[in-house]
């Protein structure tokens, strides 16, 4: 009795899926939580804002609020890519400790798909050389023969505004 | 039918509160000497609103104490006593006593009992109930929180002749509490031959248990048969303890947290805040709104039109002229709604002049004008605190004392000067004293001191005054608990920075300071000047602008290398390339091509270079750090009429940046010298 009780306990874990979007960044699969995703457009143009990092692109209204935009590309400072037909604008709500959630964007250069994902098949990264830095790697889920690299967008866009207050203080 | 008394608690800690200030700037004119029948009716007004309210919501050591103060008061009303300085200081002491009740009891935290009775006792005294003493008033004090009641109620022997009935009052105790514990004396009870059947012989002694009964509440019960007993009624200290009244004191104090729990939950709305409001303005909002529908309904009509003839174009554009007048006006109006006079900040002060002045053994007369003045309500909250450092600063270090301002000629009495107008849609407040003014050697030497300037630097004496903002600067020799601790000023200017405001100050030795103040009047929209600079269009708030003119190439005065200047009449203005601050690339790069647009703030001046004027609006201001972060040199952020983003520039945080930007110049030239 006890042992098929354990089994379906560990039936049951298995049965928790994440539900991922994933994109495309200089060749290489990406994912996040898409409950985190609260929209998906395409690139238009920005307003800049003075004396920044390039990776911030500038500000976008998106329904009267003020969302700044951040380049991934230039982010983890991959070659640069003219913004063409499949650009698109991740729009994503990031959870910061202490702080009231946010609202940002990030450029990306296409789409891909929305996957099913059981949560214990995301494992972790080892330190290997992907573009991205493994701190911002939640970990790593295999689709279909494909890697796609999970991405903690929580510690990624606080970072990313980190670097911004390191280079003021400067 | 039972109600909530719970929802009213808010309205009535805010009554109170503002009872409390009426009555505080009521004695203080009392104190002055001005005994005006008028003014002790209002503060006895207010203390009796005070005492009424806490009394109907179970406050009652609110209640009580508020109680003296109005015997008190009403003597004075009466012209029974004199107003004496006495009298009125004790008054205050218990107004500032008060206000720690009503704040303890809203925050659920415990009453300090001490200053409680210690001031009850000084009223009492000035009543002529000299029997009372510190302790028996704690004890009243903390009855009202104990935990349960020992009533001993012996009934005189003629009771029941009167038709009262001993049985129904000890059930109808029994009702109010939790548990009521009664004990029966039969001592005197006479043996059967002798006992007359419509005599009391028997006495009660009755433990009331839980339930929140007050001591009022109990006499209530006996109010009828209250010449025909004997009533005597003890707070219980220890729900085991029933008969032990050494240990009291001390137990009660403990409990006392426990019953206020029920007042806590209330404490917690108290953060909601809420506003007052005229009902004038509301009126007028709805006025608009009704002009509002009428337009919308007129306009609708041409929704349904087939073919547009050049007529109805006409009138569509009528309307739309309509809808945005009435959107403006509408807008006007609610803004109004959050606007407050700004007595509500300037009303404190006169207690709290009144107060330093003691402390410093300075004697001082306060001249508050322009109270009348209103700002948006959050200005308002947040320019208080500012304000307050600003004037113990002036109290502190501006005024001299009695003995020195004689010796320099001037009255014993100094004067500070609180006053609020309105100037080019700006509020300005102004400080202002008749001290000995800021020093500029000691200043100058302190800054050199703290680093803050280099030794052999040379400056303008508005530069060495506008040193006191700067952070780590503090020039009072003994550090006080009022000012002194050099986090003051440099405070005080970001406070009202964030506020999107400017502050300064001018002094002449021997006469005085100025501190000025200038504020918004709401932070929620501004009055923008769209500027073009290559791509990009840029907002500079209209108010902060003083003239925008051509370039005449004869005026450009090249300083020292990058810095350049221009001469307006009879001035020297540095010019800010604003595309080289914010690394734009621009239209053009020679100034004849663009134009400068003259701005201030904190009283300095800078020319900022601008390929374009693009025309005024009125924008809404959005803050940058809801989804980012602050950003030097803007103040937010808004959308215009194409639903793209445009920056606001924060003209105090571009001098700042350019001022850096040319220090940071110097620096390389210097390098590159060497």
């Amino acid at each position: 009795m006890s042992e098929t009780a354990e089994e379906l306990e560990a039936q049951e874990t298995e049965k928790e899926f994440k539900e991922l979007l994933t994109f495309f960044l200089a060749g290489e699969e990406y994912g996040v939580d898409i409950l985190r995703v609260q929209e998906i457009k395409g690139w238009d143009s920005v307003t800049n804002i003075p004396n920044t990092p390039e990776y911030i692109r500038g500000v976008i209204n998106i329904r009267g609020a003020i969302v700044p935009i951040i380049d991934m590309r230039l982010r983890f400072m991959l070659e640069k890519k003219e913004y063409d037909a499949t650009t698109v604008v991740i729009i994503l709500n990031v959870v910061s400790k202490g702080n009231a959630d946010r609202v940002m964007g990030v450029v990306v250069d296409a789409v891909s798909d929305v996957y099913n994902v059981p949560a214990n098949d995301v494992k972790a990264s080892p330190d290997f050389g992907t573009a991205v830095d493994t701190e911002f790697v939640t970990g790593l889920a295999t689709i279909d023969e494909k890697m796609i690299i999970v991405l903690d967008i929580d510690h990624m866009l606080n970072a990313a505004e980190l670097a911004v207050v390191d280079q003021m203080s400067e | 039918m039972s109600i909530d008394l719970e929802q009213f608690h808010e309205t009535f800690f805010e009554e109170s509160f503002e009872g409390l200030d009426i009555m505080e700037s009521g004695l203080l004119e009392l104190e002055q000497g001005e005994v005006d029948l008028e003014n002790i009716n209002t503060i006895f007004r207010s203390a009796h609103s005070i005492k009424g309210g806490s009394g109907t919501f179970g406050f009652s050591a609110v209640a009580e104490f508020t109680h003296d103060m109005e015997t008190l008061l009403d003597q004075m009303r009466n012209g029974e006593r004199q107003v004496s300085v006495s009298v009125v200081e004790t008054l205050l002491g218990s107004v500032d006593v008060l206000r720690n009740m009503l704040n303890a009891i809203r925050d659920g935290s415990d009453i300090d009992v001490d200053s409680v009775a210690e001031t009850t006792v000084a009223i009492k005294a000035i009543l002529g109930l000299e029997n009372t003493t510190t302790d028996s008033v704690k004890e009243q004090v903390s009855e009202a929180a104990a935990k349960g009641w020992i009533v001993h109620f012996t009934p005189h022997i003629d009771i029941m002749k009167t038709g009262n009935d001993t049985v129904r009052l000890i059930r109808e105790l029994n009702s109010l509490a939790d548990k009521a514990e009664v004990t029966v004396n039969n001592d005197a009870l006479p043996p059967l031959s002798e006992l007359e059947p419509e005599d009391c012989h028997q006495s009660w002694v009755i433990n009331l248990i839980g339930g929140e009964v007050s001591e009022d509440d109990i006499r209530e019960v006996f109010a009828w048969v209250d010449d025909e007993c004997d009533l005597k009624i003890e707070a219980m200290a220890k729900e085991d303890d029933y008969i032990g009244p050494e240990r009291r004191d001390d137990d009660r104090r403990q409990k006392a947290p426990e019953r206020r729990n029920t007042e806590r939950r209330s404490g917690k709305s108290s953060e909601s805040s809420s506003i007052r409001v005229n009902i004038s303005k509301v009126d007028e909002l709805i006025n608009m709104v009704g002009e509002l529908v009428i337009t919308q309904s007129m306009l609708s009509r041409f929704g349904d039109q087939e073919d547009f003839t050049p007529a109805t174009i006409e009138r569509l554009k009528d309307g739309l002229a309509q809808l945005e007048g009435h959107t403006r006006e509408l807008q006007e109006s609610v803004m109004r709604v959050r606007m407050m006079p700004i007595s509500f900040a300037f009303q404190r002060f006169p207690r709290l002049v009144h107060d330093l002045s003691t402390t410093f053994e300075k004697k001082i007369e306060l001249i508050v004008t322009g109270e009348t003045t209103e700002l948006d309500k959050t200005v308002l909250e947040k320019i208080g605190d500012p304000l307050v450092h600003l004037v113990r600063n002036s109290l502190d270090h501006g005024i001299e004392s009695p003995a020195d301002r004689v010796k320099a000629g001037k009255s014993e009495t100094g004067v500070i000067e609180l006053s609020a107008f309105h100037q080019g849609g700006n509020i300005v407040i102004q400080i202002k004293d008749d001290g000995a003014g800021l020093n500029k050697n000691k200043i100058l030497s302190k800054a050199k001191e703290k680093g803050l300037v280099s030794q052999d630097e040379r400056m303008p004496d508005d530069q060495v005054y506008d040193l006191i903002f700067r952070p780590g600067f503090s020039t009072a020799d003994v550090v006080s608990d009022v000012s002194g601790r050099g986090v003051g000023m440099d405070v005080v200017r970001r406070n009202i920075r964030e506020l999107g405001g400017a502050v300064e100050v001018k002094s002449t030795p021997g006469e005085g300071s100025v501190f000025t103040i200038r504020l918004p009047l709401t932070l929620a929209i501004l009055d923008g000047q769209l500027v073009g600079i290559g791509d990009e269009t840029y907002i500079l708030p209209v108010i902060s602008i003083i003239e925008s003119l051509q370039v005449k190439t004869e005026n450009i005065n090249a300083v020292a290398g990058n810095a350049e200047v221009y001469r307006l009449r009879d001035e020297y203005i540095p010019i800010v390339r604003l595309y080289q601050i914010f690394g734009i690339k621009p239209i053009s790069t020679d100034l004849e091509n663009g134009l400068l647009v003259v701005v201030e703030a904190e009283g300095k001046k800078i020319a900022i270079y601008v390929d374009d004027l693009l025309g005024q609006q009125q924008v809404v201001i959005k803050s940058l750090e809801t989804n980012f972060k602050k950003i030097e040199g803007l103040s937010g952020a808004t959308i215009l009429g194409d639903g793209t983003v445009a920056l606001i520039i924060d003209i105090a945080g571009l001098i700042d940046l350019y001022q850096k930007d040319m220090a940071s110049s110097v620096v390389s030239i210097k390098g590159a010298a060497a």
